[in-house]
């Protein structure tokens, strides 16, 4: 799968250039500056993602569609404070800027964006920018809220400060856009600079961009009252958790109790439509294939998606309206006590229902080394899709004995078990990763706590293509390919011109093959066929047993609970529900992983380390339990 | 002196007691994690490492800045400074290696936003165990 290992150059323009005009732009701004709010509008949502070679940082190349500049293609760089080359953001940003980046054009203007809410301090960036010696239009980004604050800045006396034209616009709504179209009419020419600070320090910029707000008149909008006060509720000792957790429960309850229906649903509807479309192609092989092998393929990306965008429009309100911070600021000292951050609660939260999107939530971290270790014990969490053979083996071998009154029971209580089991792995490993892999400097958590706003409609329906399109795309094609291996392997070799069946094709003789490996954990070779076919997906093993099952003359007339309790042991079964705790079976997580680390490196490590890890609990359960019940 | 009374916050961290010394007392500097809620600071100087220093450099915390310890987390840390028209939390932990002087109380303004905040978390400093 190399379509997301290379950079996409979006035929960026290869005429010659010509001299003064301007072909490509940088977006630079600060995070939060509302550059991304305004790469969407710039580029009317047709954009090109991809991340930059070798690097987790994301790249986004578009056009200037949306101000009818569609010549013009624009690159929205990380949001920097600096462009000392510090973090793995900044250096991308400072080698795009260069024109040092392979794969990447060098821009010939830069669009500054700063938010005038905090001008004198975003000004900061404007000094090394402006020091590129590039054609700069300084964008003032959220001028009308700056306005509506009683703030004020004179975009004319700025503009003479700093030897560059500046525009008050509103990416939120558009306005002030024009600007933009007009300075790219121009003929690029960089006035003589201004005195710019000292380079490279952070004191000396700070200086000079107050001294630069102080002599333009700028007077910053006063902190909204609104913002303290809800944070006297919302981070009150008392209320504030109690909120939080309402709102977390709320958010997990709906994931999980609506986006379940809505995938199985979803599923329903895919898997219709594949029966309607089998009837028009004509039986065989090439109707195998596309049915069995690419359709379920598909659809088995599918089928995530109403998940990842419950969740997603969830985050998108949070995250809008500044709650997310709080919620990280509530979570963090719970979260450290396991090694990790406050904004990785949401991440392992919404893992419970589904480790993809969670994955893919964990964007909102900016620390590196903390993403990658909450991406990591993401999987442990319990999703819903190893519900089914926990269901499953739980109904067929554990008896309904309560425990703890009537409503607690066994089958309950070894239910409660395996969620636990799977948080502690999951801490276990934060833990060991902490210590080992992701060990150098401690990681500080410097959170920004944003002023409560109310999230637009638009901006979250944009971040829900935005994922969508992500998850499509790269995930898809990844679990499309391992679908149409895994079809083949169940297919061949051919017994008499057709399908041999499962047992005697070659994933069923790898079942055989692997019997001796898995026979001290209790399980036979059928259950070494289901653990190699839910490599796809933790749910495809209850259907591989029933066919396996339902195909053998000796059990075909049990029901799966039946031939199961005749097949296996207690232990068996328990150590097979403890191999699915653990075990990393799901094709979609680990290219979710590839995609979000921009490696093969950390999805090949997970998925070592947990499948070690689950056959050595399931040895482990299955040697206990069969002495036990012996 | 009055910042004293905040000690008792943050406490459970024994090396947080090394700073500030007898010589720091005497000229007011203290590390950030001891300012108490709703008091001021000056900005004197971080002691990080190298990227973590130049983020917070990046964020306002620069020598000479004015520095509002705003709120606690719920649960006691992090806290939340107002620096530069910005609210950031920081842990403990990061808070301790950069060192504020302390404004005496008679050189703030009254009647300010900031005097009114002082007041409301002065009151609700009161329910604290």
């Amino acid at each position: 799968m190399s379509s997301c290992c290379e950079t996409p150059t979006l035929d960026l323009p290869i005429e010659p250039h010509i001299p003064g005009t301007i072909r490509t732009v940088a977006l630079v701004g600060p995070p939060n500056s509302g550059k991304s709010t305004l790469f969407n509008r710039l580029t009317g949502l047709r954009q090109k993602v991809a991340n930059y070679p070798g690097v987790t940082v994301e790249q986004r190349i578009g056009r200037l569609r949306g101000i009818d500049r569609s010549d013009v293609a624009v690159i929205d760089l990380p949001g920097i404070y600096s462009l000392s080359r510090y973090s793995e953001d900044a250096r991308v940003a400072v080698d795009v800027l260069h024109g040092e980046m392979p794969g990447t054009p060098a821009p010939d203007a830069v669009l500054l964006v700063l938010d005038s809410l905090h001008l004198s301090r975003q000004l900061m960036l404007a000094a090394p920018v402006l020091a590129l010696k590039l054609p700069t239009l300084i964008l003032l980004n959220m001028s009308d809220l700056m306005e509506a604050r009683g703030g004020e800045v004179d975009p004319l006396a700025l503009a003479g400060e700093l030897g560059t034209p500046v525009a008050k616009i509103s990416a939120t709504r558009g306005t002030g856009l024009d600007a933009i179209r007009h300075f790219l009419g121009q003929k690029s020419e960089l006035q003589p600079p201004l005195q710019l600070p000292v380079m490279g320090n952070a004191a000396s910029y700070r200086q000079w961009a107050s001294g630069v707000s102080t002599r333009t008149n700028y007077r910053a909008p006063l902190s909204s009252a609104v913002s303290r006060n809800l944070d006297n509720i919302l981070l009150h000792r008392v209320w504030g958790p109690l909120l939080f957790l309402v709102v977390v429960i709320t958010v997990f309850q709906i994931v999980f109790s609506l986006g379940q229906p809505l995938s199985n649903g979803f599923q329903t509807l895919l898997d219709a439509m594949g029966v309607y479309a089998s009837a028009w192609l004509p039986a065989g092989w090439i109707q195998s294939l596309l049915i069995e092998g690419v359709w379920k393929g598909v659809s088995s990306v599918l089928v995530f998606l109403p998940q990842i965008l419950l969740l997603f429009l969830f985050i998108g309100v949070l995250e809008d309206s500044g709650y997310l911070a709080r919620a990280a600021l509530i979570a963090d000292r719970v979260m450290r006590t396991i090694g990790l951050n406050g904004k990785a609660f949401i991440p392992l939260l919404s893992a419970y229902a589904c480790a993809v999107p969670a994955i893919m939530a964990t964007r909102t971290i900016e620390n590196k080394r903390e993403r990658l270790a909450t991406i990591l014990v993401t999987p442990f969490m319990t999703c819903s899709a190893r519900l089914p053979i926990y269901i499953l083996i739980i109904a067929a071998f554990v008896p309904n004995r309560p425990v703890l009154g009537r409503f607690f029971g066994l089958r309950a209580c070894v239910m409660l078990s395996l969620y636990v089991l799977g948080f502690v792995a999951a801490l276990v490993t934060a833990r060991l990763l902490k210590s080992t892999l992701l060990r150098a400097s401690p990681t500080p958590f410097i959170l920004e706590l944003p002023q409560y706003r109310l999230p637009t409609l638009r901006s979250l329906l944009l971040r829900l293509v935005d994922r969508a399109r992500v998850f499509l795309h790269q995930a898809g094609t990844v679990i499309l390919a391992v679908t149409l291996v895994l079809w083949l392997l169940s297919h061949v070799p051919l017994h008499d011109g057709a399908f041999p069946a499962l047992a005697q094709s070659i994933i069923g003789r790898i079942g055989f093959i692997i019997e001796p490996v898995i026979r001290p954990l209790g399980f036979n070779w059928k259950i070494g066929i289901g653990l190699l076919t839910s490599v796809l997906a933790r749910e495809v093993i209850v259907g591989t047993l029933g066919t396996l099952y339902g195909t053998d003359p000796a059990t075909q007339h049990l029901t799966l609970q039946t031939a199961l309790r005749r097949d296996m042991h207690i232990g068996g079964a328990i150590a097979l529900v403890v191999y699915f705790a653990l075990a990393m079976q799901c094709t979609s997580t680990l290219a979710v992983v590839r995609r979000e680390t921009n490696s093969w490196k950390w999805p090949a490590i997970q998925f070592i380390y947990m499948t070690v890890l689950a056959y050595l609990a399931a040895l482990a359960t299955n040697q206990c339990l069969s002495r036990l019940f012996g | 002196m009055i910042e004293r009374s905040d000690h008792h916050l943050q406490a459970d961290d024994p090396s947080s007691r090394l700073y500030p010394t007898l010589g720091s007392w005497l000229l007011n500097v203290i590390a950030l994690s001891e300012l108490g809620i709703g008091k001021h600071g000056i900005v004197e100087g971080l002691d990080l490492p190298g990227e973590v220093q130049h983020h917070l450099m990046h964020m306002g915390f620069v020598p000479d800045a004015r520095v509002l310890a705003l709120r606690r987390a719920p649960a006691g840390d992090p806290t939340v400074y107002a620096i530069d028209g910005m609210e950031i939390a920081l842990r403990h932990e990061t808070a301790r290696s950069i060192h504020v002087r302390i404004i005496p109380d008679d050189e703030e303004q009254e009647g300010s936003e900031d005097f009114l905040l002082r007041h409301r978390s002065a009151a609700g400093r009161q329910g604290k165990p």
